[in-house]
């Protein structure tokens, strides 16, 4: 329930005197209708109070935000929604970012594309909460009924009379008035943040200017700076350290041996030798003058060539099948034809434009961190666990991160900070370099998967077979894990909404060499590109439009429930998989790139749709390929339907975003491994889509949805790929079946 | 040796070798400047020498020693150069941490170029990495300050 906080002290700072607003956790987030029900309806659970708001004497409103910020506009907008069911001017209000305390704010893990779909009807509630004790008090006051006032604007005012009194002055009478049993949400008429046009970040204005604080910019007396020489294999350790060139660098005042890392290695640390230093240049340098002889462990013989060819037999054969509909072996038997391809997606590095950083002080009090972190919680358990300290005495302060897109989820980097600091006796910054982040990641995975399919006279598709290896994220947690589980199989491959008589999936065995970790989009990275390249292929087959194949696969508009994962507790009934609002952004994304429309040559239309983050999306790519293969993308249409939108133009920016780094990931996207060892290490050979390479345009259009909200930030991702590589089949007739493109659009010599 | 930052005569203190980023955020304390990738192949270090954008990770501090050296911090005396209003205008940032790199780039282009065509945006800006994406806004919000901050400005 949400409850008033008499306690002080919660956060430093926060309105003495004022008001104060906690939840007892936040949990679940409310159903779709519940702009009626009671504020006890939604959270549950005992614990310790978590503050949201306070409304200091001068009207002052400070909101605390716990989700992390890294791009996705989620701090502003999660503000935005306690501000607008508060009735508050958001010129009055300031963000004050949470600590790393899941006890008080409940899950602060941002990643998955979280923190609008679990929060943003809860703190609705907190605001509206909060402002129907401020009408309460005004109401007391003036001995009016409540009926006769009404907040507006930072104040409230009598609506029979001239009487008005600010926030400010209201908030200690209405911090004595009782938490309302129940809130009533604002209805969508009348939200004037939420939903709206213009709504920029609070951080803005610090972006422009350079005073936006990340990871780096963190500055403490006494600080000194790190890098470490970690294993190049993956298990790896140090032999021998020759560490003579390194200590006779100025400014290098220790050189100190990490903990081996494990496999699996979890969030932990990988080991390696850290030089400790009086700036980062120095570090640098000093690290740079190591002399190491490593063990490599069993990894070494880690080959990216050969281990894609091995991944291809694999699933050529019949593997273990793990969901069934109808007998696909019949219907592939009788089939007037079938079809079949194999598909390959390299493993992928994060490379968000802020390295890894954090910076730690270990006292006798216990543990202080400072890190762009996207999962606080898991930063306070591996250091508490690292340093032998019980969790509470680790505290966590969040930055601003220069991109995260999965990486900063592990926090590896920050314990390396805390033991590097209880090591030194001071307070030490881990600064990664751009090398270190390409050659020391948890990689989104690498993958084969063929499909095949049974098509009758008619060009029905009657028959589904979709078989796919790779190395499973589980695999980075717990030893002998060698397969895809239920929530990399629920990422459209489980849940594929096809109207499909007969159907298979199947895994076959693969085992990890290196980290694996979560990339913004996870596995419907290589599924949907997978599914919705096949689907084109089967046009193609038939005779068909892609996008009238697409359609006939979805069928009717229909509704199901997601047979093995969805997203999280809250998916089940509440997200049911809806093919309605999957074909309609198909038609939407297609009616507005003018599908069908004359191109001139070299040009091509494709298109692919994807469900995924509980989200819908289709993209249309128009591709353009001139005679030496160089390749180039006038428009992009992407069609979204994400429920209630609170931000209509941070979606956009986010399915902008997506464009982009699903055009890196697609065009170059490739981390490979010889010897156990990463050949990339930079923006030069780990190359990224520049200004002058990316989509001209990008057309975002929202559909407008009252269903719950769905995550936005990895959704755009997925069907841009396969859109992208079934234009470049509609341009010049080549399918693009092995990822990256990189060369293959050279003409042949 | 040295140094005029942000129109202020800086004395630093470390070896000539040290690159100008390093200098700009652990001796000085100016931490707009970011750390990208360490060898001029991102633009998140991007400040000017003598007017001129220069990648400062790959810049030995020794190098502009008596030159004058502008900074995010110093791009505008109130934080409103007419890029930095066009970048609010069309919400640029999404991350924000290569967009002072991205502003100072842009700075040095319309200095040269004021009213810049898309082929001189390509070339100017290709420098200048952006991993969340926002290239199409850049692109718009410097057309926007080219033309006097109308949005939408001539092409």
């Amino acid at each position: 329930m949400i409850r008033k906080v008499s306690r002080r002290g919660f956060l430093k700072g926060l309105a003495a005197g004022g008001l104060l607003l906690a939840l007892d956790r936040l949990q679940a987030p409310a159903l779709a209708d519940s702009s009626t029900t009671g504020a006890a309806a939604v959270v549950r659970g005992p614990g310790e109070p978590q503050v949201w708001l306070a409304i200091a004497p001068d009207g002052t409103t400070t909101i605390v935000v716990a989700r992390s910020e890294m791009g996705q506009g989620s701090r502003s907008t999660l503000a935005l929604a306690i501000a607008d069911e508060l009735e508050a001017d958001r010129a009055r209000v300031k963000i004050v970012q949470a600590h790393g305390d899941e006890g008080r704010f409940g899950s602060q893990n941002t990643d998955g594309s979280r923190s609008i779909r679990q929060d943003l009807v809860p703190l609705r509630r907190v605001g509206a909460a909060a402002r129907q004790m401020l009408e309460a008090a005004a109401a007391a006051a003036w001995g009016v009924p409540i009926t006769e006032v009404a907040a507006s604007n930072h104040e409230v005012v009598h609506l029979k009379g001239d009487r008005r009194a600010g926030y400010g002055a209201l908030a200690a009478a209405a911090w004595r008035q009782p938490v309302p049993a129940e809130v009533t949400l604002k209805t969508r008429d009348r939200l004037r943040y939420l939903g709206q046009e213009n709504q920029p970040s609070f951080d803005l204005g610090d972006m422009v200017t350079g005073q936006a604080i990340y990871g780096a910019d963190v500055s403490l007396p006494g600080l000194r700076y790190a890098m470490i020489a970690r294993p190049p294999v993956y298990g790896g350790s140090v032999a021998k350290v020759d560490d003579q060139a390194a200590r006779g660098v100025a400014g290098v005042e220790r050189v100190v041996s990490l903990p081996a890392g494990r496999v699996p290695g979890g969030f932990n640390p990988l080991g390696g030798v850290a030089v400790v230093a009086t700036n980062t240049w120095a570090a640098k340098q000093g690290r740079d003058a190591l002399a190491i002889q490593w063990t490599d462990g069993g990894n070494a013989h880690y080959d990216s060539v050969a281990y894609k060819a091995r991944l291809i037999a694999t699933v050529q054969k019949p593997g273990q099948a793990v969901a069934r509909r109808g007998n696909v072996d019949r219907a592939l038997g009788r089939a007037h034809r079938r079809v079949r391809a194999t598909y390959y997606v390299p493993h992928l590095a994060h490379a968000p434009m802020e390295p890894l950083v954090a910076t730690a002080h270990v006292t006798a009090a216990g543990c202080e961190i400072w890190a762009p972190t996207q999962h606080p919680h898991a930063v306070r358990e591996t250091v508490a666990s690292l340093l032998g300290i019980g969790v509470d005495r680790v505290t966590v302060h969040v930055t601003l991160l220069g991109g995260g897109f999965g990486r900063k989820s592990k926090p590896d980097f920050v314990a390396e900070a805390a033991f590097l600091s209880r090591e030194v006796g001071a307070p030490v910054r881990v600064q990664w370099t751009r090398e270190d982040e390409i050659r020391h990641g948890y990689y989104h995975t690498v993958s084969a998967q063929h499909l095949e399919a049974a098509v009758d006279r008619r060009g029905q598709v009657e028959g589904w077979l979709h078989r796919m290896a790779y190395p499973t994220i589980a695999s980075t947690f717990v030893p002998f894990l060698n397969r895809p589980l239920d929530p990399e199989l629920g990422m459209g491959v489980t849940d594929l909404p096809y109207d499909i008589p007969n159907m298979r999936i199947e895994t076959g065995p693969a085992d990890a060499h290196v980290r694996i970790g979560w990339y913004r989009a996870v596995a419907n990275i290589q599924q949907a590109f997978a599914i919705n390249s096949f689907v084109a292929e089967l046009a193609a087959a038939v005779g068909r439009d892609p996008k009238e194949m697409l359609l006939a696969l979805i069928g009717a508009p229909r509704r199901f429930e997601a047979p093995k994962w969805n997203y999280g507790a809250e998916g089940g009934t509440l997200h049911p998989v809806d093919t309605g609002r999957l074909r309609r952004v198909i038609e939407v994304a297609a009616e507005k790139a003018g599908w069908g429309r004359r191109l001139r040559p070299g040009h091509g239309l494709g298109i692919a749709a994807h469900r995924s983050f509980l989200s819908y999306v289709a993209t249309v790519v128009e591709v353009a390929i001139d005679a030496d293969g160089n390749l180039t993308i006038p428009r992009v249409d992407s069609a979204i339907d994400c429920g209630f939108v609170a931000n209509p133009d941070r979606v956009r920016a986010q399915l902008e975003g997506a464009a982009v780094m699903a055009l890196s990931n697609t065009l170059y996207g490739a981390i490979t491994f010889k010897d156990g060892r990463v050949e990339q290490s930079n923006f030069h050979d780990y190359q990224v889509v520049r200004l002058n390479a990316a989509p001209k345009q990008v057309h975002s259009w929202i559909l407008d949805s009252e269903h719950p909200s769905g995550g936005v930030g990895e959704a755009g991702v997925p069907p841009f790929a396969p859109a992208l590589c079934n234009a470049i089949h509609a341009a010049i007739g080549k399918r693009i079946r092995h990822l990256p493109i990189a060369d293959q659009l050279l003409p042949k010599p | 040796m040295d140094l005029i930052v942000n129109g202020q005569r800086r004395t630093i203190a470390a070896g000539e070798e040290m690159p100008l980023l390093w200098a700009i955020r652990d001796v000085l304390g100016l931490s707009g400047t970011k750390f990208g990738c360490g060898m001029a192949m991102c633009g998140a270090c991007t400040v000017h020498v003598d007017g001129e954008a220069v990648r400062s990770c790959v810049t030995p501090v020794g190098s502009v020693a008596g030159r004058r050296v502008t900074t995010i911090e110093g791009l505008s005396p109130d934080g409103h150069h007419p890029l930095q209003d066009a970048w609010r205008a069309h919400q640029v940032p999404q991350c924000g941490y290569c967009q002072s790199g991205q502003l100072m780039q842009a700075a040095a282009l319309l200095a040269e170029k004021p009213k810049p065509t898309d082929a001189e945006i390509d070339d100017a800006m290709a420098g200048n990495i952006c991993r969340c994406g926002t290239y199409q806004r850049v692109r718009a919000a410097i057309h926007t300050a080219a033309a006097g901050g109308k949005k939408g400005g001539a092409r």
